[in-house]
C-alpha cells in the first residue's frame, strides 16, 4: 500500500523525503539576490508575505553579492565574519576529538551552521541580549569571550564558570549579555520577550535576539513568544533555525507547513525566509528587524533555512536514520565555502591566505586547548568542588541546605 | 533492559490493537535509547510513529486519543521533559474518570527515562517520581530490571488508570552497583532472563529482592542496586525490597517486614524533601511505631539541582547507605 492510499484510511504520519540507502534529490534553487525588495522599516506585516515564502540572499550560486538586500560591508567585517567562522569550526573540531577522549562528557557541534550567530550578532549592537539555543555558541566569539574560558565550561574544570553544574555546550557569558542556556529546548525562546519588554520599560536601547530551532518550534514556548512578542509589541528578532532535522525527525514532522516563515503573518509580525548560508543576507535581515524594533514598530520573525551537517550531538550516529551523503546534495552549500569564494571573487582573499588563516586558528585551538586542561578536565579532574552543589541553590544557604550540606562533606568521593 | 522494554511493546502491540506508541524519534528511529527498535517496521507506521518535538502535545493528544477507545504508550525522551506535559497529566488525564463521573477514563500510559549516574547535568538526570505521586488519580511505577521492566510495562499498558512508568536509565544496559567505574552488563544477573511471551507482574506488588531479618531496605530504580551492594558491604543482615510500584504502594510486603525486621531505611535519587520517601517513613511510622526498635532513615539525593561533573556527590553511595543501615542498629 503506498503511503497516500494508507492516509486515506488511517493515521497520515510524513517520513522523512530520505533515510538510509535512498538518493536524495534536491530542486535546484529557484530564488536569487534580485527577486526581493527591501521592505519599507515601517512596513505592514502583509508586505513582507513575498519575503517569508521566498528566500532573502545576497551571495549567488556563484559567489557574486548583489540585490537590494546587500548590506554593503567593508572587505574587513566580512573577513571578520570569516575568521569567526573558521575559528568555530575549528573549535568544535577539537572538541569532539576530546570528547572521544573522555575530556568532556557530552558535544554539539555547529557545523554547517557556523554563519547564523555569527553574522547575526555582529548585525547588533553590543547592549543587545541572544538568547540562543546550543548551536549558536559563536555568538560568543563576536561578544569576545576567550576559547579558554569556553573549552573550561566543556571540560568541567576548576575554571568552568558555571561551576560544572551544567552539561558542556550550556554556556552563560554575562558579560557578553549572552544568557545561560538550558536543557530544555524552546524555553529561551518566549523568554527572551521579557528581556525585550523590560528593556522597553527602562526606556533603553535594547534588543533581544532568540533562536528555536525547527523541532523546538513545536513547543508551545515558540507560540507564547509570537503572541506575546505581537500583544506588547516587544523589540525581539525571533529566529526559527530550520536546519532541516530534530534528531531523526525531518521537519516535516515539526509542522504540516513546509514554511515557518510565514507564521509570522498571522501574529502580524513581519516575516522573512533567509539563506542561512549566507553571512551577507542574514546580516542584513538582522539590521533592518534591530532597526524596526528599535523605532518601537516591534518584532520580526526570521525563518533561517540551513543543513545539520553533523550528528545532533556527540551521542547521536545520524546515519541510522539519513542518507549520510544527504548535505552534499543539499542546494544552500557550507556556509564557510561559500564566504570564502565570495572573497576571493571580489577581494584579495586566495586559497593561500584562507589556508594560512585555519593554520592560524588551528594553532589558537590547540593553544587554548592546553591551556585550558591546565585547569583539569572532566576524565581527570580537579573538579569544581562539590560545596558548589550547595551554593546558589538560593541567595542564602537555609538551614536544611546547611545540614545535608553538612552531611555531604562526610561522604565526599571527588 | 533496552530489549525487555521493546518485547514488552511488542507483546502489547500485538495483543491489542487499540495498543498505539508515539513520542519523540520513536518511529523509524527506534528512540534515543532504542527502546522501539524495529517497532515501526513490524507493526506499521499508523502504529508506531514520531511525533513533534511537543510534549504538552503529545500528552493532550494522547488524552483525546485515550478517552475515544485506544490504548496510547508515550514515550517522554527524559523524565526532565515530561514538564511541559505537566498540566495535561495532572489537570486532565488524572482527573477525568472522577470529573466526568465515570463516564470517561483514559489508559494511557507515559513511559519515561529518569534517574542520574549518566552525566547528563541538571536536565537529563532528575527523577521527578514525587510531582506524580502527590497527584490523585495516576499510577507510578519505577522498573529496575530486565524482568520487571516488562511486566510491570504491560501491567502498566493494560491498566485502565494512566501510568507513568519511569525507567531507569542509567540501568538500561546493566545494573549499576554505585562505581561508576565498574561498568557490568545484565549478563549474569538474576533478573536478565526475559521470556518472549506476555507476563504481569502485578502493580501494586513489591518484590523481595533479598531476604533478611535485621533492617528493611526499601528503594526503587537504579538505587534498589546500589542499596544491594550496600547491604552486601555492611555485614547486616537486611531485607531488600525493590518498591516497583510506588502509587499504590504494597502496604503488605512493607508493613510486614518492617514489623518482622523493626528497622527500616528508605533510598530513592530525588531530592529528600517532599520526596516519596517521606511519604512511606511517615505511613511505616504509621502502622508500625510499636515495633520500631529505631528512627527510620533515608538516604536521598540531596535538596539541589542535579550537578554534573560532581554527580558522584550528588547521588545516594553505597557507603551513605551503609551508615544509614549501621545507625538503625544503633538504639
Ligand atoms: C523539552 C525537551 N524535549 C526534548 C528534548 C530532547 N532534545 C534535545 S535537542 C532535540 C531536537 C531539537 O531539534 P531542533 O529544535 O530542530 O534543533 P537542532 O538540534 O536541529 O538545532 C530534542 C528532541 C529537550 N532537550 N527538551
Ligand atoms: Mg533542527
Amino acid at each position: 500500500m503506498s503511503s497516500e492510499e494508507e492516509g486515506n484510511i488511517t493515521i497520515h504520519v510524513p517520513d522523512a523525503p530520505f533515510r538510509p540507502g535512498d538518493n536524495p534529490v534536491f530542486d535546484k534553487w529557484k530564488w536569487s539576490p534580485d527577486d526581493l525588495k527591501k521592505p519599507p522599516i515601517d512596513c505592514e506585516s502583509e508586505e513582507t508575505s513575498a519575503h517569508s515564502r521566498g528566500l532573502v540572499r545576497v551571495i549567488d550560486d556563484e559567489g557574486m553579492a548583489y540585490g537590494d538586500w546587500d548590506p554593503n560591508l567593508e572587505y574587513k567585517e566580512i573577513l571578520q565574519g570569516l575568521k569567526h567562522m573558521v575559528r568555530l569550526r575549528i573549535f568544535d573540531d577539537r572538541m569532539m576529538k576530546m570528547q572521544r577522549t573522555g575530556k568532556l562528557s557530552f558535544y554539539m557541534q555547529s557545523l554547517g551552521e557556523e554563519c547564523i550567530a555569527i553574522a547575526q550578532t555582529m548585525a547588533l549592537e553590543e547592549q543587545d541580549w541572544i538568547f540562543p539555543t546550543y548551536r549558536q555558541p559563536g555568538a560568543q566569539f563576536v561578544r569576545g569571550r576567550s576559547m579558554v574560558s569556553m573549552i573550561c565550561h566543556c571540560i568541567g574544570n576548576v575554571e568552568d564558570n558555571v561551576k560544572g553544574r551544567q552539561m558542556p555546550v550550556h554556556y552563560t557569558y554575562k558579560k557578553g549579555r549572552f544568557i545561560s542556556i538550558s536543557s530544555p529546548v524552546g524555553t529561551q525562546f518566549s523568554q527572551a520577550v521579557g528581556v525585550a519588554l523590560a528593556s522597553k520599560y527602562k526606556q533603553l536601547n535594547e534588543v533581544t535576539i532568540t533562536w528555536i530551532g525547527d523541532g523546538a518550534s513545536a513547543e508551545g514556548d515558540y507560540h507564547y513568544g509570537l503572541n506575546f512578542a505581537s500583544v506588547y509589541k516587544a523589540p525581539v528578532i525571533l529566529n526559527v533555525v530550520n536546519n532541516h532535522w530534530a534528531i531523526s525527525t525531518h521537519y516535516n514532522m515539526a509542522s504540516g507547513s513546509t514554511n515557518f516563515a510565514s507564521r509570522g503573518l498571522a501574529y502580524e509580525i513581519p516575516c522573512f525566509r533567509v539563506d542561512g548560508n549566507d553571512f551577507l543576507a542574514l546580516y542584513s535581515v538582522t539590521k533592518w528587524a534591530r532597526e524596526r524594533a528599535k523605532i518601537g514598530l516591534g518584532a520580526t520573525h526570521i525563518e533561517i533555512l540551513t543543513y545539520r551537517t553533523g550528528a545532533h550531538s556527540s551521542s547521536d550516529d545520524p546515519s541510522r536514520y539519513r542518507p549520510s551523503n544527504e548535505h552534499e546534495f543539499w542546494p544552500g552549500g557550507d556556509p564557510i565555502e561559500r564566504l570564502k569564494i565570495h572573497l576571493i571573487k571580489n577581494y584579495d582573499w586566495t586559497d593561500e591566505k584562507h589556508l594560512q588563516l585555519e593554520n592560524e586558528i588551528d594553532a589558537e585551538v590547540i593553544l587554548a586547548y592546553k591551556e585550558a586542561v591546565k585547569h583539569g578536565d572532566l576524565a581527570n579532574g580537579p573538579y569544581p568542588s562539590s560545596d558548589t552543589i550547595f551554593t546558589e541553590v538560593y541567595e542564602n544557604v537555609p538551614w536544611h541546605l546547611q545540614e545535608q550540606w553538612d552531611e555531604m562533606n562526610k561522604w565526599k568521593v571527588d | 533492559m533496552v530489549q525487555s522494554v521493546n518485547s514488552a511493546l511488542s507483546n502489547m502491540l500485538e495483543k491489542d490493537e487499540d495498543v498505539i506508541l508515539f513520542g519523540e524519534d520513536i518511529g523509524y528511529f527506534g528512540g534515543v535509547f532504542r527502546t522501539s527498535d524495529g517497532l515501526q517496521s513490524k507493526f506499521g507506521k499508523h502504529r508506531v510513529f514520531d511525533s513533534p518535538l511537543s510534549e504538552g502535545g503529545i500528552a493532550a493528544t494522547a488524552f483525546g486519543m485515550g478517552i475515544n477507545g485506544l490504548r496510547p504508550v508515550v514515550e517522554i525522551q527524559f523524565a526532565d521533559y515530561i514538564f511541559p506535559a505537566y498540566d495535561q497529566i495532572v489537570n486532565e488525564i488524572a482527573k477525568v474518570r472522577h470529573r466526568s463521573g465515570g463516564e470517561f477514563w483514559c489508559p494511557v500510559t507515559f513511559r519515561t527515562p529518569a534517574g542520574g549516574g549518566i552525566r547528563g547535568g541538571h536536565h537529563h538526570s532528575q527523577s521527578p517520581e514525587s510531582q506524580f505521586t502527590h497527584t490523585p488519580g495516576l499510577k507510578v511505577v519505577y522498573c529496575s530490571t530486565p524482568y520487571n521492566s516488562k511486566g510491570l510495562l504491560i501491567s502498566a499498558i493494560e491498566s485502565n488508570d494512566p501510568v507513568i512508568f519511569f525507567e531507569p536509565k542509567r540501568c538500561y544496559r546493566g545494573p549499576f552497583y554505585g562505581d561508576p567505574h565498574n561498568v557490568p552488563t545484565w549478563k549474569g544477573h538474576s533478573e536478565a532472563e526475559v521470556p518472549d511471551s506476555h507476563y504481569n507482574i502485578p502493580l501494586g506488588q513489591a518484590r523481595i529482592a533479598k531476604e533478611g531479618t535485621d533492617c528493611t531496605v526499601i528503594a526503587w530504580g537504579t538505587m534498589v542496586h546500589v542499596a544491594e551492594k550496600a547491604i552486601k558491604d555492611s555485614g547486616i543482615n537486611c531485607e531488600l525490597i525493590d518498591l516497583q510500584t510506588l502509587i499504590p504502594w504494597d502496604k503488605e510486603t512493607i508493613v510486614n517486614s518492617v514489623k518482622k525486621t523493626g528497622r527500616c531505611v528508605i533510598v530513592h535519587e530525588a531530592p529528600k524533601t517532599s520526596g516519596f520517601g517521606s511519604e512511606l517513613s511517615a505511613s511505616i511510622q504509621e502502622r508500625c511505631f510499636y515495633n520500631l526498635e529505631s528512627p527510620i532513615e533515608r538516604v536521598a539525593g540531596w535538596d539541589t539541582p542535579f550537578p554534573h561533573t560532581t554527580e558522584w556527590d550528588y547521588m545516594p553511595s553505597p557507603a551513605r547507605i551503609i551508615d544509614a543501615i549501621k545507625k538503625t542498629q544503633e538504639e
